[in-house]
């Protein structure tokens, strides 16, 4: 997802009866539905899979408002510029929510940022696909968005208090983030030949990577059972990721457009789709760096951070000769 | 419609609204660019909220001079399918976007530009014109509270960005003085009761910016040579390449809806 391969404490879940008193409560107040809140005694598992997950998503975010600021200065008609910078301006400030989120459990923004920029936390591997037509700021929207909502509803229920209010406001944009997606879409696929090509060509190539935004199949992972029990994560990957195929289909087919899946097929008995497991060969080399668009964001990122030096060093020398005036005045 | 407006040759009308649009389209296009590239996360979220005002008043200007025209172009057909030399903004405005402190010391040298030009514009004897006025003097009064702001903090802040600062005033202040020169499409409107004569804005705008820049403690360069003809036509060679940019997919497949 947003957050894909969030590993957890690595040893698997413990039965109440072996966990300390004070983890026995803090797992029965989970269970009973309450909220975790910031000052409150957590785990140091739980603080440090939550750091993971969040600053991960966070980082997501800010990254991707590359492939979609790449089509703003393109934009066909002002109407469309104007929706697709609202958009990305919701992304951006998606990012700043979720950072919040993050400080409350003692860690800056700024160690979260370098651990982005060197390379030790990572970003959701959909953004380093290209967006190469207009089509694709609406697939992006549709599909990409789409799986981010699949994986967000639920975890508005996540039993981290921050976290879960981040999550309610954001799944509220996202909804019309995906609904601007469906509407390029439309008008793609509903316009010239040349449009429902380009809208063809953008649902073949983002169809498997948004499958891979739910990660692999987690059913017998430790890290995710540990999530699970710890209301962290709600659904297992490929819950997610059936729920999206049935989700979409029926869109995909109202677009008049084809599903780049010779697999795809009503299953009655399980009463969703069947379908092809994307080449998660690919996936795993996207996440060690080999994608076709991980060196420029990154880069792009670095790039922003560290031209932006002088900038951030002035603000914070203006502001402590202020503080400076003010003490010499009183 | 005033009477006073319905004296003036619609063409020369058009042309003077399409200054207004320009402006707010070239400069919105410009901030665009710093999209996710910004120095800060706040600075992202800023550049795109400034732009999506100025693409927003784009939209107003551009329509009414699309309808006082009256050839039937919208908005969009304005925005997209004119050439360079077609285009009214004022040079400023296409100037790459260079370091973050050009950006910000072109917008504040423009947005105090700006206010005074809404201010007036708000008594405007044409109602469409006083009703956009009013609409983006709201935003823009917050556009120079904020650029002002940046402007001063980083000129009153490291040796570094108080130089960066500085060396981006130096090299943009050749381009401010066309704000305030007068032609006779300038002269036509403001006989009409419609906008000011440019040169009227000068005084409030140098106040602005004096004051702006003595917080800051940068130099206001002397009077020197003014950079200009954006406003009839004649550009850097940097307009091209945004409207190469801007226009592609309206040019690559005309007659599409999108």
């Amino acid at each position: 997802m947003y957050a894909q391969m969030v590993t957890s404490t690595g040893k698997g879940v413990q039965s109440l009866e072996d966990m300390s008193p004070e983890e026995r409560a803090f797992q029965e107040r989970i269970n009973r539905g309450e909220k975790i809140e910031p000052k409150e005694w957590m785990p140091d598992g739980y603080r440090k899979n939550l750091i993971r997950q969040i600053g991960q998503h966070a980082h997501s975010e800010i990254v991707g408002q590359l492939p979609e600021g790449n089509w703003i200065t393109r934009a066909p008609t002002l109407e469309r510029k104007a929706i697709l910078l609202a958009k990305v301006q919701d992304e951006a400030g998606h990012g700043l929510y979720l950072y919040c989120a993050a400080e409350t459990l003692g860690v800056s923004r700024d160690e979260l940022l370098d651990k982005l920029h060197s390379g030790d936390m990572k970003y959701s591997s959909i953004f380093n696909y290209p967006t190469l037509n207009w089509a694709d700021i609406g697939a992006v929207g549709w599909l990409v968005d789409g799986a981010a909502i699949m994986n967000q509803v639920p975890l508005q229920r996540t039993s981290y208090g921050p976290y879960s209010r981040a999550m309610i406001r954001i799944c509220k944009e996202e909804s019309f983030h995906q609904r601007q997606g469906y509407d390029i879409m439309m008008k793609m696929a509903f316009g010239t030949e040349a449009q429902k090509e380009m809208a063809q060509d953008a649902l073949n190539r983002f169809w498997y990577p948004s499958l891979m935004m739910f990660g692999p199949s987690d059913k017998d992972s430790v890290h995710s059972a540990q999530s699970m029990a710890w209301k962290i994560k709600i659904n297992t990957n490929d819950e997610l990721r059936q729920k999206f195929v049935d989700q979409t289909v029926p869109q995909a087919k109202y677009l008049g457009l084809t599903i780049p899946d010779e697999n795809l097929k009503w299953n009655e008995e399980k009463g969703g789709y069947d379908f092809s497991e994307p080449d998660w060969t690919e996936f795993f080399e996207v996440i060690k760096g080999n994608g076709p668009c991980n060196k420029e964001r990154l880069g792009a990122r670095v790039k922003a951070w560290d031209d932006g030096a002088w900038f951030r060093d002035g603000l914070m020398a203006h502001a402590e000769k202020q503080s400076a005036a003010k003490l010499a005045a009183e | 419609m005033t009477a006073a407006s319905t004296t003036l040759d619609p063409a020369v009308y058009a042309d003077w609204l399409m200054r207004l649009g320009d402006n707010t389209l070239i400069l919105g296009h410009r901030l665009s660019e710093w999209c996710g590239h910004s120095p800060v996360l706040e600075e992202d979220i800023a550049m795109a909220n400034t732009a999506l005002d100025l693409i927003g008043q784009t939209q107003l200007w551009l329509g009414l001079a699309g309808e006082v025209e009256g050839k039937g172009r919208t908005a969009d057909n304005l925005a997209y399918l004119r050439d360079a030399s077609r285009f009214r903004n004022v040079l400023l405005l296409e100037r790459p976007n260079g370091d973050f402190g050009q950006t910000l010391m072109r917008q504040f040298l423009f947005d105090a530009f700006h206010l005074e030009l809404l201010k007036s514009l708000q008594t405007s004897g044409d109602p469409r014109v006083a009703e956009i006025a009013g609409k983006a003097i709201k935003e823009v009064a917050y556009h120079l509270e904020r650029s002002a702001d940046l402007v001063i903090r980083l000129g009153d802040g490291t040796e570094e960005s108080h130089s960066r600062m500085q060396t981006a005033l130096d090299d943009l202040w050749p381009y401010v003085g066309e704000f305030f020169v007068s032609d006779d499409i300038d002269k036509a409107v403001a006989d009409a009761g419609i906008g000011p004569d440019p040169a009227d804005l000068k005084a409030a705008w140098r106040q602005t910016v004096d004051e702006v820049l003595r917080a800051a403690t940068l130099n206001v360069p002397g009077e020197g040579y003014v950079h200009k003809g954006g406003k009839r036509g004649i550009h850097t060679e940097h307009l091209g390449f945004i409207l190469a940019e801007m226009q592609f997919l309206q040019r690559a497949y005309p007659g599409a809806t999108w």
